[in-house]
């Protein structure tokens, strides 16, 4: 080994000393990149030892330049290492910087709400829809003919004193049930019927527990073999899945002009489980729907052949349902429309 | 219709108990809404009898009572009853007994007289709302006997909620019929025998209005004794039916009425001057009623009159100048038929339901006034004694309902019914209820009774089969329908849709009375003329409504006043509009929204939502209707609305409907404390819904472009899109406003809109020069077009 050999190698080493304080020193990753051309860039200190190389005698030549690009190659390492620390450590802050309080409220809109009557009738719809009755409609404003007479309740009919009619003249009215409905269906459409009619109703009454607003599903199916059995079977199935309770179901005759024979539909309570209490008046069961066979004097009025045709009808009081559905206790609170009341329905 | 249980089991007497007979009742159509006992418990109350009297030395009004208790034991007790006297009969409180007020009896001493047990009177005991005096109890009674046996009060009130149609079940005797028909036990009815005249006197009859009275029984009862009372057990009797005990006479027709069914009317004779006529009012008629009110019959309302005056409203109220009274000596009895038809219409047109009313409407036996005739006389004889004259009839029998047989097809049964039922039970069944039957093949020819008015077609027999069979026997089916495809138009935008967009944007469903004051209807909609209702139920909601914001505003008024300030409010249903005789009654979708924006929230500003929040609404609801590039905004004048906040909605020419603020001067007006912005949308056009129809679209980049400019403060923005979209024509892909300013660096009068463009070729790259070409084209048209200028 010459002098001038041990003299460069030396160098070589003070360099490396140097270089890998500078490094581990290096507080950032400009730091680092200076470092890097300081060192390895085209003029950087290691690139210049390997240009003195050529001072070397030709023997010694390989050996050292294998050593030079040894510590090139572990500086370049080093600074690498050095480059992602840094790195990572500054993300690390700013993440830390980021963190963010998951519990504060989110921002923007809230969610509305149905009023408890429509989600009510949405669902009751939904369940009839999927048994196959269609929506038919018909005007608030009836006739005497339509809300009355054709559903078998001529003028002197005793309980045409039970309707609580709101009147605009002789011969218009504010419809005191669905019913009207059934008879401007059938006026227009022929067997077989399979229809529900839900709407606002109206009753000159208002207490407790009477509102002189209140709403009707209405339901008419006309075929040519219907009867009572099946009367009994769609309304059973329909206050069980309306419910989604395994309830008891009785039919209790009762009275309709327009219907014959007519029921009355009784579940057993929901409220207490047919244990009895203040709701089913200790009886265990609740009145919630009237039904029957349609009336051969409907049929007549609307130019349906009864002898060809059977149909039964019905009508269910929404915000009775409702009101048992949610245990609401008072109907009055449907129309008052206090946001403390609504907003627990959404 | 209230009952005794105890009377009814005195007709019939099915092997049943309360309960088990009300249940059977119930499921048989007659709806037993009540079981309450006639009398509170009354133990160690007894039967007692006054043996002397002496004035109590210490008080006026008192007095010293010696009372037989029974069992050879005299109590003495202290009374202050003004009718008690020596020979009395009266209920006696023995020591022990608990009152249904809650006071203990024992022994005690009042003002220093002993007295061991209380003398009581009928309210005392709990059988009447108010008496006057002891109770005093019938000669028959004997002391020691406990009072509850003695009157019968372990008894149970039926109360029965009849329907319309079973007017024939309004007495004991139709309910009785029914038990039978629906037991099998047996009837055993009172004897009533024909009571023969005593006297010659009577009142000639004119039925001068035969279609509705065809048939009246009269007689006249002389000489009976005005100081008669009526028998406790009548007054029992009546008061379980919730009657009070009004003059001997009259209780003993009620007491008819409730035991058959058929109402009588008993005059007092002297009052009467000359023939009775039943016929119909004429103009100028004058009628005191025996509640006191004065009337004035319609013209052809059905009267009982004499040959001078009117005596009474027919089969609905008796007048007060023929009434019996306490100075009646002798009687003219009444028992009619009428015409249910007359006594309805007559009963509703006069405001008046009676118990008289209730039943002929619903029909009375036509054969039941000479029995019932027959019956008041037997008791009248016993209760107030006097001399019966003849009976009376006119019929006019053409008029008179006539019972015609009624066809009845086994196989209609089945098929109405879904059960074959075996003719025997039908026989059976229809025999109990006292129809006829002939059979003949297959079916059958039934004559129904006399008393049933609802009998008349078969299928009043079918139910009557079904009812007394048992609703409950019949099977649960499915019906077998056919399965065709029913149209389902995608056009319509289903209302749940629509109330679920709002939902979502935070809105709250409300449900207004259709009916609003006419005050704030007149407020919001002057131009309108709303449609009263006849009767309302209260002057604030008298008329219908012509928009549905006078129902939201009221309720955004009524949940401020309860500390709810932000409001978001909307209602689907029908508002009214009747133009001459043209009535049209839409359905509409409004909307009212008052107070911040957005809920209160961490990193927002507040800010009151104002006119473009809830168009922004709107324009999702019309984006769910496919309609929100066409629709238009264009200002409008509205009498609610603020004249510089409010647009009418435009489609295709037709109006679908207004937002707006609603007025200052009417929010003051209605008491809001902070401004409400209010929308209105026809449903029937939202649900004109377009069908998506598929537009290829370009895979080129495309290019965005902003420029600023400054026009008239007065130029809509509208009319500056639009002359950008036709500048720039088809490359133009997108165009959003992004900004308008007013103010520093912008001449007053003048305004400054941003606007973004973004340009895009179908079928190529698009280059600078295409870009810059039409930048040009649109700036040169806005400035021409509308005195626009770059803002620099």
């Amino acid at each position: 080994m010459t002098d001038t050999t041990s003299a460069v190698e030396q160098q070589l080493k003070t360099l490396m000393t140097e270089a890998d304080a500078a490094v581990a020193a290096a507080g950032d990753v400009a730091t680092v990149e200076d470092l890097r051309v300081r060192y390895l860039g085209k003029k950087g200190l290691l690139t210049e030892q390997l240009k003195s190389l050529g001072g070397l005698p030709p023997e010694e030549r390989p050996r050292v330049g294998a050593l030079v690009n040894r510590a090139k190659e572990a500086l370049q390492v080093k600074l690498g290492e050095r480059k992602d620390s840094l790195e990572s450590s500054a993300r690390d802050r700013q993440l830390a910087n980021e963190v963010l309080d998951v519990t504060l409220p989110g921002r923007g809109l809230r969610q509305g709400g149905l009023h408890p009557i429509t989600r009510t009738l949405e669902r009751l719809e939904t369940l009839f829809l999927r048994m196959g009755f269609e929506i038919a409609d018909g005007p608030e404003i009836e006739d005497d003919f339509h809300n009355f007479e054709a559903l078998n309740i001529p003028p002197s009919h005793p309980s045409r004193a039970m309707h609580d009619t709101f009147y605009f003249d002789a011969h218009r009215l504010l419809r005191t049930h669905t019913s009207p409905v059934q008879v401007r269906y059938m006026e227009k459409h022929q067997p077989p019927l399979r229809i529900i009619a839900p709407g606002r109703v109206y009753r000159c009454d208002s207490d407790v527990t009477h509102t002189p607003m209140f709403h009707q599903i209405e339901g008419l199916l006309v075929d040519t073999d219907v009867s009572f059995a099946d009367l009994k079977g769609v309304l059973s199935d329909f206050l069980v899945q309306f419910f989604e309770k395994p309830l008891k179901v009785r039919l209790r005759p009762s009275y309709f002009p327009f219907t014959e024979p007519s029921a009355e539909v009784d579940i057993s309570c929901v409220i207490c489980g047919a244990k009895g209490c203040r709701v089913c008046k200790n009886t265990g069961w609740l009145e919630v729907l009237g039904c029957g066979m349609v009336h051969p004097e409907v049929f007549r009025h609307v130019g349906i052949d009864s002898e060809r045709w059977t149909g039964f009808a019905f009508g269910l009081g929404v915000e009775r349902l409702a009101m048992l559905r949610y245990g609401v206790n008072d109907l009055r609170l449907f129309y008052e429309n206090d946001l403390r009341f609504l907003r627990q329905f959404r | 219709m209230k009952i005794s249980e105890k009377w009814l089991r005195e007709w019939i007497a099915p092997k049943l108990d309360a309960r088990a007979l009300a249940d059977r009742l119930t499921m048989a159509g007659l709806e037993v809404g009540a079981i309450e006992p006639v009398a509170p418990n009354l133990e160690h109350v007894v039967v007692g009898e006054i043996v002397s009297i002496a004035p109590h030395p210490s008080a006026d009004k008192l007095r010293l009572c010696r009372v037989n208790v029974g069992k050879n034991k005299i109590l003495d007790i202290v009374c202050g009853a003004a009718n008690a006297a020596a020979g009395m009969k009266a209920p006696v409180a023995l020591e022990g007994a608990v009152m249904p007020n809650g006071m203990k009896i024992k022994k005690t001493e009042i003002r220093g007289a002993a007295s061991s047990g209380m003398l009581c009177s009928a309210s005392e005991l709990g059988i009447a709302e108010s008496s006057e005096g002891l109770l005093s109890l019938d000669r028959d009674a004997r002391p020691g006997m406990s009072i509850t046996d003695y009157l019968g009060l372990d008894d149970t009130t039926l109360e029965i909620d009849l329907t319309p149609n079973r007017g024939d079940c309004l007495s004991v005797a139709g309910l009785a019929r029914e038990v039978a028909a629906l037991t099998g036990a047996r009837i055993k009815p009172p004897v009533v025998k024909r009571v023969s005249a005593k006297a010659r006197r009577k009142v000639s009859i004119k039925l001068d209005a035969g279609q509705d009275c065809p048939r009246y029984v009269g007689r006249v009862i002389s000489d009976i004794d005005p100081a008669a009372i009526t028998p406790l057990w009548m007054k029992e009797k009546l008061r379980r039916s919730g009657l009070r005990s009004i003059h001997p006479v009259v209780d003993v027709t009620n007491y008819v009425m409730l035991e058959l069914g058929q109402h009588m009317h008993a005059f007092d004779l002297d009052k009467l001057q000359g023939a009775i006529h039943v016929r119909h009012a004429v103009e100028n008629e004058s009628l005191e009623l025996l509640d006191g009110k004065r009337i004035n019959p319609e013209p052809g309302s059905l009267l009982i009159a004499d040959d001078r005056q009117p005596l009474a409203l027919a089969g609905i109220m008796g007048g007060l100048s023929s009434a019996v009274s306490d100075t009646t000596h002798h009687l003219f009895l009444e028992s009619a038929w009428f015409r249910p038809e007359t006594i309805s219409v007559r009963a509703r047109s006069h405001g008046l339901q009676t118990d008289s009313s209730q039943r002929f409407e619903r029909g009375v036996d036509p054969e039941l006034p000479a029995r019932a005739m027959e019956r008041a006389t037997a008791l009248l004889l016993a209760i107030v004694g006097g001399k019966p004259g003849p009976i009376t009839e006119q019929t006019v029998r053409r008029h008179l309902p006539r019972v015609t047989p009624v066809l009845l097809r086994a196989d209609r049964i089945q098929r109405l019914l879904g059960m074959a039922i075996p003719p025997r039970i039908v026989e059976n069944i229809l025999a109990r209820l006292g129809m006829k039957l002939k059979k003949s093949g297959k079916n059958w020819t039934v004559i129904p009774p006399s008393w049933r008015f609802d009998i008349s077609r078969e299928v009043d027999l079918i139910e009557e089969i079904a009812r007394v069979h048992g609703y409950d026997k019949f099977p649960s089916r499915q019906p077998r329908m056919a399965m065709a495809a029913r149209p389902v138009p995608e056009s319509d935008v289903d209302e749940p849709r629509l109330r679920a967009a709002l939902v979502d944007r935070d809105y709250q469903e409300v449900i207004t009375y259709s009916f609003v004051d006419p005050k704030i209807q007149a407020m919001l909609d002057p131009g309108v003329t709303p449609l009263p209702l006849a009767n309302p139920i209260s002057a604030d909601m008298a008329v219908m409504r012509t928009s549905l914001w006078p129902g939201l505003l009221q309720a955004i008024l009524y949940n401020q006043n309860r500390q709810q300030t932000r409001l978001r409010l909307f209602e689907l249903g029908r508002r009214f509009l009747a133009r001459d005789d043209d009535l049209t009654q839409e359905y509409v979708l409004g909307g009212a929204v008052s107070g911040d924006a957005t809920p209160e929230q961490w990193g927002a500003p507040r800010r009151a939502a104002d006119f473009h929040d809830v168009k922004s609404d709107i324009e999702a609801l019309l984006a769910l209707a496919g309609m929100d590039e066409e629709a238009q905004f264009r200002p409008v004048r509205h009498a609610a609305l603020h004249p510089g906040q409010a647009a009418e909605i435009l489609y295709q020419g037709q109006q679908l409907g207004l937002v707006g603020l609603l007025h200052p001067a009417l929010q003051a007006g209605l008491g809001l404390s902070q401004p409400a912005v209010l929308f209105e949308l026809r449903l029937s056009i939202l649900q004109q819904q377009k069908l998506p129809v598929f537009r290829d679209f370009s895979r080129f980049p495309a290019i965005r472009r902003d420029i600023a400019i400054i026009v008239n403060e007065t130029t809509p923005a509208q009319a500056v899109l639009e002359s950008v979209r036709n500048a720039a024509g088809e490359l133009l892909v997108n165009l959003e406003l992004f900004d308008e300013y007013r103010g520093k660096g912008v001449d007053s009068g003048r305004k400054s809109l941003a606007l973004g463009l973004t340009l895009q070729h179908s079928s190529r790259t698009l280059n600078e020069t295409d870009v810059e070409q039409v930048m040009a084209e649109v700036m040169s048209t806005l400035e021409s077009k509308l005195g626009a200028v770059p803002r620099q």
